[in-house]
């Protein structure tokens, strides 16, 4: 149940965003959702690709520096209290969000998140007892 | 292997009446032929005579960079030109080049020497040896070509750059050693990662690196990412060239000195009093056999160490420490010395950072600020902010902790550091003074 969520190191600098995505377009990747978290120097954005392997073989070859991370993708319901509620449930449990951010496509009515929590296959288990949607990664890639 | 067991083993008695023996030769060599000398012997009331031991060698003066550039570009060489066959030069930063010359006999010493010193490092005749450092004025990639070719080993002259075609080489013609400076060695690894070309299905036993100062943990990276055993060789255009020391493959620890052609001594940079045995300094040598272009106690602003206990390898030759800066590389920033490799080493502390920085020196107002800028290759990057912000706190306060200087630590993406025929470029000094 683990999607894989590509991070890519950048500097602060104007177009470097643009040109991540610009090498994306060129390799015929398409971009899912997608988060940047900076500090004044440097950003690390998050991806998740339709394609992992094209987008860091594309990646790399223009210098840049690429990981790999698993991530949990979950359904959240669109309604005041939806994300509360899985906040909840893992804090509850002494689970650490890292960081989340939101996927662009809906599924139906609810809302898709990314989640980086560890231990992850727990925090997937603890989820799925609480009948919350967890998205598989091949699903995620094609949403 | 031990190529020249005469001299390489040689007892240190017998080695000694020959250095004397040679010392004294030239000696009467210079102050006849090159005038500086003569008139820095005349200055300090000094004749040929006077030297009578190795430790009268102390009473003479200092040769420095200057010098050699006062007399630029043929004043201090101490055969006519007839005589002189090849001349090389080393970049000027500041200022003209310095310009040396070889007779016929010098060509051969130094082919001889850098023989010795690719055998040192693990090369035999039936090697293929990849040359990776630049032919042309600077002296590595000719000297290790004749060095190489003395040996009798198949030598690549690939030369330097064209880094795409050098992976195709070493794939396609399966050379066994590699001779480069250890940052261009790097720069291999990863453009062969970068082509899907593992160093594990090439042929590569030994690397001798050298022309530019280089840490052990440099050298552990250089081992696990080009899959070889790597030694530091060392050298400079004043002294010959390639090929004045070398380190055993064996031992790994320290690089024996040929003393039958150089006399090395370790003086404090600051007052010129020669140190005793084991304490760092400033590296001088004094040729003993060169005609063309000798060196008398030419400050080579290299900081190291000598060390003349016995080694394993069975040569009796002295060794010097891995050199682990230069005088003239030393930053004064807000009042406190800083050599680029203490910043090196403190980085090499913090596991995994690697070794590509760069220090960017700027004057704001009155205050000079260091910036220390850290490449972020794959092992170090994180997805998580705030370790990588972690990662800089921690380089900072090491900083600050071993070298009393704060620095303000900047992640950059990898290559952004400029590397310069090989070479990277580690200080950039902003300051207007
Ligand atoms: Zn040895």
């Amino acid at each position: 149940m683990h999607v894989e969520q590509i991070s890519v190191f950048l500097e602060n600098k104007a177009g470097r965003l643009a040109e991540v995505a610009a090498i994306l377009a060129e390799a015929d990747v398409n971009i899912r959702a997608l988060a940047l978290a900076d500090t004044s120097d440097f950003g690390v954005l998050r991806l998740i690709v339709n394609d992992n392997q094209k987008a860091i073989q594309a990646l790399k070859n223009r210098g840049f520096t690429v990981s790999k991370t698993d991530v949990v993708a979950a359904e959240v319901e669109d309604r005041p209290g939806g994300l509360n509620r899985i906040l909840d449930i893992l804090n509850r449990a002494g689970i650490n969000v890292e960081y989340m951010y939101a996927f662009v496509q809906h599924t139906g009515k609810n809302a898709v998140m990314i989640f980086r929590i560890d231990p992850i296959d727990e925090a997937i288990k603890l989820l799925q007892k609480n009948n919350i949607t967890v998205i598989e990664g091949s699903k995620v890639y094609a949403m | 292997m031990i190529l020249d067991i005469g001299f390489e083993t040689m007892p240190r008695e017998d080695l000694e009446a020959i250095v004397l023996r040679r010392l004294k030769a030239t000696i009467d060599r210079v102050y006849a032929n090159v005038p500086f000398y003569r008139k820095k012997f005349e200055e300090n009331h000094i004749t040929p005579n006077d030297i009578k031991s190795l430790e009268d060698l102390k009473q003479i003066p200092f040769t420095t960079k200057e010098d050699l550039r006062d007399n630029y570009p043929f004043g201090m060489f101490a055969v006519p030109m007839d005589n002189v066959v090849r001349i090389h030069a080393s970049s000027g930063t500041t200022g003209k080049p310095t310009v040396v010359g070889y007779t016929a006999r010098d060509i051969n010493t130094w082919a001889e020497l850098m023989a010795r010193a690719l055998a040192a490092g693990g090369a035999t005749r039936g090697d293929i040896i990849h040359n990776a450092y630049g032919y042309g004025l600077f002296t590595g990639g000719l000297g290790t070509h004749y060095g190489a070719e003395k040996l009798g080993a198949s030598v690549i002259p690939v030369s330097g750059g064209n880094t795409k075609r050098q992976i195709i080489i070493m794939k396609d013609f399966g050379p066994t050693i590699l001779t480069a400076t250890p940052s261009y060695a790097l720069y291999l690894a990863e453009v062969a990662e970068e082509m899907g070309v593992s160093f594990k299905d090439l042929k590569f036993k030994f690397g001798i690196f050298g022309a530019e100062p280089w840490s052990e943990k440099m050298r552990e990276e250089i081992e696990r990412k080009l899959n070889l055993t790597a030694v530091d060789i060392y050298g400079l255009s004043e002294v010959m060239g390639p090929g004045v020391a070398i380190e055993c493959h064996e031992a790994k620890k320290g690089l024996h000195i040929f003393e039958d052609h150089f006399i090395p001594e370790i003086i404090n940079p600051a007052t010129g009093e020669v140190l005793p045995y084991g304490e760092t300094g400033e590296l001088v040598f004094t040729t003993i056999t060169k005609e063309a272009f000798p060196v008398i106690r030419y400050r080579t602003r290299d900081i190291t160490s000598l060390n003349p206990e016995p080694c394993i390898c069975g040569r009796t030759l002295i060794r010097m420490n891995k050199v682990s800066g230069r005088t003239d590389d030393m930053l004064i920033i807000r009042g406190v010395n800083v050599f680029p490799s203490q910043i090196e080493s403190v980085l090499m502390e913090i596991d995994e950072v690697e070794p590509h920085y760069q220090l960017v020196v700027d004057r704001k107002g009155k205050l000079d600020t260091l910036t220390v800028l850290v490449e972020v290759g794959e092992r170090l990057f994180s997805d998580e902010v705030k370790v990588l912000q972690n990662l800089e706190r921690k380089i900072a306060k090491n900083i600050k902790d071993y070298l009393g200087v704060s620095a303000k630590v900047k992640l950059v993406e990898p290559k952004v550091i400029a590397r310069s025929q090989g070479k990277a470029v580690r200080v950039i000094d902003n300051r207007k003074i």
